[in-house]
């Protein structure tokens, strides 16, 4: 048996290291003022279609839709063991709320399938909304397995998961294909590997290939053709597709395909409540004491 | 000149075993209130076996109709033949807004509906509102419309959300996050069967087995809260906040740093992670008071830091701050407490 897998990764910011404006005046992230960094879910998601292959045999594919730089995780993911990867990017994919990405990730599935099984994390630290695996199922109508913190088998087309809920687990059996959301208690993800990383850092999108030639208007269609084959031959191409290389209607994508709008955002900050400094002493807290139960709030 | 009817406000009842989960009464009371600014009726979705019977809790607490689907297919939650059934539901009657508790089960069954409805899904509110909206892609002022307030970028900043497409405006909302009001007793509502049809391959995947431990504590019915985190410095100091818990009377919480270090159990987890708790008193005591810890108290009504770090961002949220050493003071406040009157 083997398994043909594909990940779908998001380059997010950091969110444990916030500096400077979160967020644009039209309540987008502002990406250029914070570290960019792999979600570290989706480590996880890489990690286990890579011990499954390990495991069975197949191929992982490693996706992600983003600005032009989210390459980046990609190359990570090819690093770690990936055997393909795709870049999503256009500026009509930007503002996607969930159900404008999930369908964006969804005919981007259908274009480079038929998968066996589609992993995602399950949680992207920004958006932070846990809704993009379950939407990309029903897009794709398949099963779902959400908060999966082990395969234990694939057999016969059907696979066998470890599912955490509140308070435990469930084992759920699903045919395949499949939708798999992974938790971090799933794995450790392996760091990248020192000979693939020497291999895999001249993995380039097209649009990287064009920069190295000075920009998009060069022209020379022979050297480029040549230049895709050679990289394609070394599994150093990264595909990089658009919303016009995607069959998507472009009502669905981006800003315009997506029902939620942000009206405001607020930085959290810390608002002092006035509070009430007791010294450390006996008298201090004794005083304390007295002062909760007359308030009735100790009794 | 025809107007739309509006549509109602729904919540749908997640259940085990005939159990309504907290959250789902939590959100009934939410939608009530919802429902009244909107003059519209309040709609639970029960979906299970033999689970008739606790419609009556439902009208109790504030539902008008119950949509009940009872099959034995339904008996466990699985996301495709719920979604399945849900969606023909919506299809039906067009309700205008529909909660979801965020739990596991909730999210994962609000996003497939949300997507095979194509209809907009707000995760992990913290406060809902009624208010206009003025859309500036197409310049259209929309009355009336859900405000879904919600924390992101682990909880360093709070989005206000609007649904702008047709209805319904689905969101999610943590459990202990809305408030639970008093049902009224003998209230009635009424009860619309759903008759359920699904296919084969709305049941192709199956639940082998199934593990629960019910939660050590329910921290979120505590009126005193006694946590303790990283600065409690070992599993066997750890006692020391037990102490404290039971000579004043309160539930033994913690950050996840302490939970991490092995030293307590994940239930008593408070904050993003864990359980959100508002008690009458929470002390934070060796807690730096992380926006993810916050995130699960700062709503308490009191709230009585003890940290070493004058700094500390818990001191920021408290109203009682002690700054000093936690092995020191918590002995004092024992003895404080014992000695009263
Ligand atoms: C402040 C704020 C609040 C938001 N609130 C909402 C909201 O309530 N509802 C809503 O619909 N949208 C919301 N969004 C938009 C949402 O963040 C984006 O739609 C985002 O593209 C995906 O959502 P997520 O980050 O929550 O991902 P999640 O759903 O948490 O991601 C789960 C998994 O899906 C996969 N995935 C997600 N995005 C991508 C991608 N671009 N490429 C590849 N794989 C991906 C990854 O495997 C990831 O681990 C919000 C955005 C912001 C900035
Ligand atoms: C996605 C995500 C979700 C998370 N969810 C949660 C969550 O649900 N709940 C949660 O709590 N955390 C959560 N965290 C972790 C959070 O970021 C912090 O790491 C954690 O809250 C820190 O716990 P702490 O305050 O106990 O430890 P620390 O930050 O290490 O603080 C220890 C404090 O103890 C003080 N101290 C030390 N010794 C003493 C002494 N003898 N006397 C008095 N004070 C002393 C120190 O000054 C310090 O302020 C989450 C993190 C992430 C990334």
């Amino acid at each position: 048996m083997s398994l043909t897998i594909l990940v779908f990764a998001k380059q997010v910011p950091d969110t444990k290291n916030i500096t400077g404006k979160a967020m644009k005046d039209d309540g987008t992230v502002n990406r250029a003022a914070l570290p960019a960094i792999f979600n570290p879910e989706d480590l996880n998601g890489v990690e286990l279609a890579l011990a499954l292959r390990e495991r069975y045999g197949g191929k992982v594919v490693v996706a992600t839709m983003g600005p032009p730089a989210a390459a980046n995780i990609l190359r990570h993911a090819l690093y770690m063991g990936a055997d393909e990867s795709i870049l999503l990017t256009d500026r009509r994919f930007a503002g996607a709320d969930t159900l404008a990405t999930s369908y964006t990730l969804a005919a981007a599935a259908r274009k480079a399938g038929p998968f066996d099984l589609v992993i995602c994390g399950r949680q992207a630290i920004d958006g932070d909304t846990a809704q993009v695996g379950p939407q990309l199922a029903e897009k794709l109508n398949i099963p779902q397995l959400i908060y999966v913190a082990e395969v234990e088998s694939v057999e016969a087309g059907r696979l066998r998961g470890r599912c955490l809920i509140d308070g435990g687990y469930e084992i759920i059996e699903s045919p395949l294909p499949c939708l798999l959301t992974v938790v971090a208690e799933a794995n450790v993800p392996r760091p990248a590997g020192a000979r693939r990383l020497m291999q895999y850092k001249r993995a380039v999108t097209r649009s990287e290939l064009l920069a190295r030639h000075g920009g998009r208007d060069y022209e020379d269609a022979n050297v480029l053709a040549e230049e895709e084959a050679s990289l394609r031959r070394r599994g150093l191409w990264i595909h990089e597709w658009t919303a016009g290389d995607l069959a998507v209607d472009p009502n669905r994508i981006g800003m315009a395909g997506s029902p939620t709008k942000v009206k405001a955002i607020q930085s959290v900050v810390l608002t002092g409540k006035g509070s009430k400094q007791v010294p450390p002493t006996d008298e201090g807290i004794a005083g304390l004491v007295h002062e909760l139960i007359a308030e009735h709030i100790l009794s | 000149m025809s107007k739309k009817k509006a549509g109602n406000v729904w919540v749908f009842i997640e259940q085990d075993d005939g159990r309504i989960a907290d959250v789902s009464l939590e959100l009934v009371c939410k939608g009530r209130e919802l429902a009244g600014q909107l003059g519209v009726k309040t709609e639970a979705v029960l979906l299970g076996q033999r689970v008739a019977g606790l419609a009556p809790r439902l009208h109790e607490y504030g539902c008008d109709n119950v949509f009940l689907a009872e099959d034995a297919r339904l008996e466990h939650f699985s996301p495709l033949p719920y979604a399945k059934v849900i969606l023909g539901l919506i299809h039906q009657h067009h309700p205008n807004i529909f909660l979801f508790g965020a739990t596991a089960v909730g999210r994962s069954l609000a996003p497939r509906v949300a997507s095979g409805k194509l209809a907009g899904l707000t995760a992990d509110c913290t406060d809902l509102r009624i208010d206009s909206f003025e859309d500036k892609a197409s310049g259209q002022v929309l009355p009336n419309k859900l405000m879904q307030i919600r924390p992101a970028f682990g909880g360093n900043i709070i989005a206000t959300i609007v649904n702008t497409w047709d209805d319904p405006q689905m969101v999610t909302v943590r459990e202990g996050v809305m408030r639970l009001d008093e049902p009224a007793a003998g209230r009635r509502g009424e009860v619309t069967p759903v008759a359920v049809s699904l296919e084969a391959a709305d049941l192709v995947v199956s639940l082998v087995k199934r593990f629960k431990q019910e939660k050590e504590v329910n921290l979120k019915a505590a009126q005193i809260i006694v946590a303790g985190g990283y600065g409690v410095g070992t599993k066997e100091n750890f006692q020391l906040i037990r102490q404290l818990a039971e000579t004043i009377g309160g539930a033994v919480a913690a950050s996840r740093a302490a939970v991490d270090a092995g030293w307590i159990s994940h239930d008593h987890q408070v904050g993003q992670t864990g359980v959100t708790v508002r008690p009458r008193l929470y002390i934070a005591c060796g807690i730096s008071g992380s926006v993810q810890h916050r995130a699960g108290m700062s709503e308490s009504a009191k709230i009585l830091a003890i940290n070493e770090d004058p700094g500390a961002p818990i001191f920021s949220v408290a109203h009682y701050g002690v700054v000093g050493d936690l092995n020191v003071v918590i002995p004092k406040l024992i003895k404080a407490y014992k000695a009263r009157v």
